[in-house]
């Protein structure tokens, strides 16, 4: 009888156990807001978060933070890496899930699979010895000669280093994560749309554009705001080739200083300097919370999405 | 698009420019592949790989990169061993342990699927508050705590993967014989799923031998071979960072040698687990 009870008892002690373990991991990325916010304290009392999120003044020696300039850059490098990224990622996926032979795709899938596993670092090596050499002696001058006029791409940075480099790295690092979950939506609708609307005579294309991609519209926004998220937060690939500048970007040949960049460039000098410390773990803050609303944001659209398929 | 001649060209141009998006994708990728094998080949010897650097790995000409691939394993060695000893309890408990529909389970898997999304570099600064909370520097202890939990989410994802595989009957039979729900995890589903789970491992280690921005601040880096949780240890991807930086060609032969080797495992593990998982679902009913 004893032995029974003392069965269940590890039972009940193991549940409970694992139970805590659950619910730590539950609240773990509460915890990890609540870590650095109170690492950060210190600086929000002296500076407002509007302040630190609006001032582009950044003199740590005087003890002046401000993070517009460095939000900026996050915001250009990352709108154009989508902005290069989505147009083929869709086009891929598409041709992956409807047109291609079976043979194909089962050779491209796995290729795509494999790659989304290569570490961001060796994506900043490639972008250091082609993308940025390629951009200096090729495109910067070509973009000197014809476009100057055009105010985006006005070149006053001949390194190579800058947006432009950082948005096609950061762009083929985020094919996969894009082709491979809009390929998974788009194949996940039903074939009787796909034969209802070949039967009322549509091409191909036509099926895909009218019946496939409405249907499976969801799916690919969330698909495109999770490359998206990848890409905000990704922090070596881009600022081995995005020059670290700190400025308010003109042109996407301009350098800038992305929000990782910042952090993960000045983790050595943060103890030396007062509130240094605060404001960089203020700064992984204000990164963690808007990619957590970006997921968030990606979780809602999905859901809806599954909730209109069934 | 009304004439039937229209709707045909539109087909056309769009099939090419689908096919013209795959090649770009495709080549894109394998040329990133083509230009680390094509430095990196070179740079490869076996004094690369069986030295440490000398005269600093920041500016010393001679030695290898022996102290970032020992740094490595133990990094995402400890990593590994430390998310799975933690995330196997959470996915027991969630295979096992909740009722159906629970509210809890499914605030948790929210949570492991926000974890999954959230920046390798917030994992380090997350990791460098709890070492200065512990009075700690950056060491390898730290290095593994932060990649540990970088890699939770896709441990305890895939593990409940790999657990929901296992046949209901099973579950019915163990209880049916008066197993615990404790005995029944352990003897029954940990012992069926057991190697989706090493697969699953294998996918975690992949993860965070990769991951630079997290080692960063937790575990720095050192010339040195790893010989003390609480001391700092070298990495793969900061060695490639660090070595990339400097003016002599010579050090940053070690960075290209560095990348190469990363490669080789990622990938080596990719393909591992691929193999794996085909011969594990050759015996699987569908």
């Amino acid at each position: 009888m004893s032995a029974k009870r003392w069965r269940r008892s590890k039972d009940r002690l193991a549940g409970r156990a694992m139970g805590t373990l659950a619910l730590l991991v539950a609240v773990l990325v509460f915890f990890i807001v609540v870590a650095l916010a109170a690492r950060a304290r210190p600086l929000l009392d002296i500076q407002s978060p509007v302040e630190l999120l609006t001032s582009s003044e950044w003199h740590p020696l005087q003890g002046k933070f401000g993070f517009l300039t460095f939000i900026a850059g996050t915001v250009w490098v990352t709108v154009l890496a989508m902005a290069l990224a989505v147009p083929p990622c869709l086009l891929c996926a598409i041709y992956l899930a409807e047109y291609a032979p079976r043979r194909l795709r089962s050779a491209i899938k796995p290729i795509i699979d494999l790659l989304a596993g290569i570490p961001s670092v060796v994506y900043g090596l490639w972008g250091v010895l082609m993308v940025v050499p390629f951009i200096r002696e090729v495109v910067t001058p070509l973009a000197a000669q014809h476009l100057g006029a055009i105010p985006l791409l006005r070149v006053d940075n001949p390194t190579g280093y800058g947006i432009l480099a950082s948005g096609v790295v950061l762009a083929v690092m985020v094919f996969p994560v894009i082709i491979s979950v809009t390929e998974e939506v788009i194949r996940a609708v039903p074939d009787g749309m796909r034969e209802a609307a070949l039967a009322l005579g549509a091409t191909r294309w036509q099926m895909v554009e009218g019946v496939v991609l409405r249907r499976a519209l969801p799916g690919v926004i969330a698909a495109v705001v999770l490359g998206f998220s990848r890409a905000f937060g990704e922090t070596m690939a881009v600022m081995m080739v995005v020059g670290n500048v700190p400025q308010i970007p003109r042109s996407i040949f301009d350098a800038a200083y992305p929000l990782p960049a910042l952090i993960a460039n000045n983790y050595g000098e943060m103890m030396s300097i007062p509130l240094y410390d605060s404001a960089l773990l203020a700064a992984a803050l204000v990164l963690l919370l808007i990619v957590l609303a970006f997921t968030i944001a990606a979780r809602v659209i999905l859901l809806h999405a599954v909730r209109r398929a069934t | 698009m009304s004439t039937s001649v229209g709707k045909h060209l539109e087909e056309r141009i769009m099939l090419g420019l689908m096919i013209v998006s795959t090649v770009l994708v495709v080549g894109s990728l394998l040329l990133i592949l083509a230009t680390v094998v094509v430095k990196g080949a070179p740079a490869l010897n076996l004094a690369m790989l069986t030295q440490v650097p000398r005269g600093g790995y920041y500016l010393g000409k001679e030695g290898g990169i022996l102290n970032a691939i020992a740094g490595s394993l133990a990094l995402a060695g400890g990593a590994t061993v430390l998310s799975f000893l933690l995330g196997l309890g959470v996915a027991l408990y969630l295979q096992l342990f909740v009722r159906q529909g629970s509210r809890f389970a499914h605030l948790v898997r929210l949570s492991l699927d926000v974890l999954w999304g959230v920046p390798s570099i917030v994992y380090g600064a997350f990791g460098f508050t709890l070492l200065l909370m512990l009075k700690m520097r950056a060491s390898l202890l730290g290095g593994i705590i932060a990649l540990a939990l970088l890699e939770l989410p896709v441990m305890v994802r895939g593990m409940e993967e790999v657990m929901e595989m296992v046949p209901f009957g099973l579950k019915e039979a163990s209880y049916a014989l008066g197993a615990t729900r404790l005995e029944t995890a352990l003897r029954v589903f940990v012992r069926q799923a057991a190697p989706g789970i090493v697969t699953v491992m294998l996918l975690a280690f992949g993860r965070g031998i990769g991951d630079a921005a997290s080692v960063l601040f937790t575990a720095g880096y050192t010339d040195r071979m790893p010989n003390s949780l609480l001391r700092p240890v070298a990495s793969l991807p900061l060695a490639v960072f660090f070595q990339l930086g400097t003016p002599l060609p010579e050090v940053q032969q070690r960075a290209y040698a560095a990348a190469l080797v990363l490669v080789v495992i990622v990938l080596g593990i990719s393909l591992l687990t691929r193999l794996l998982v085909r011969r594990l679902s050759r015996y699987v009913v569908r």
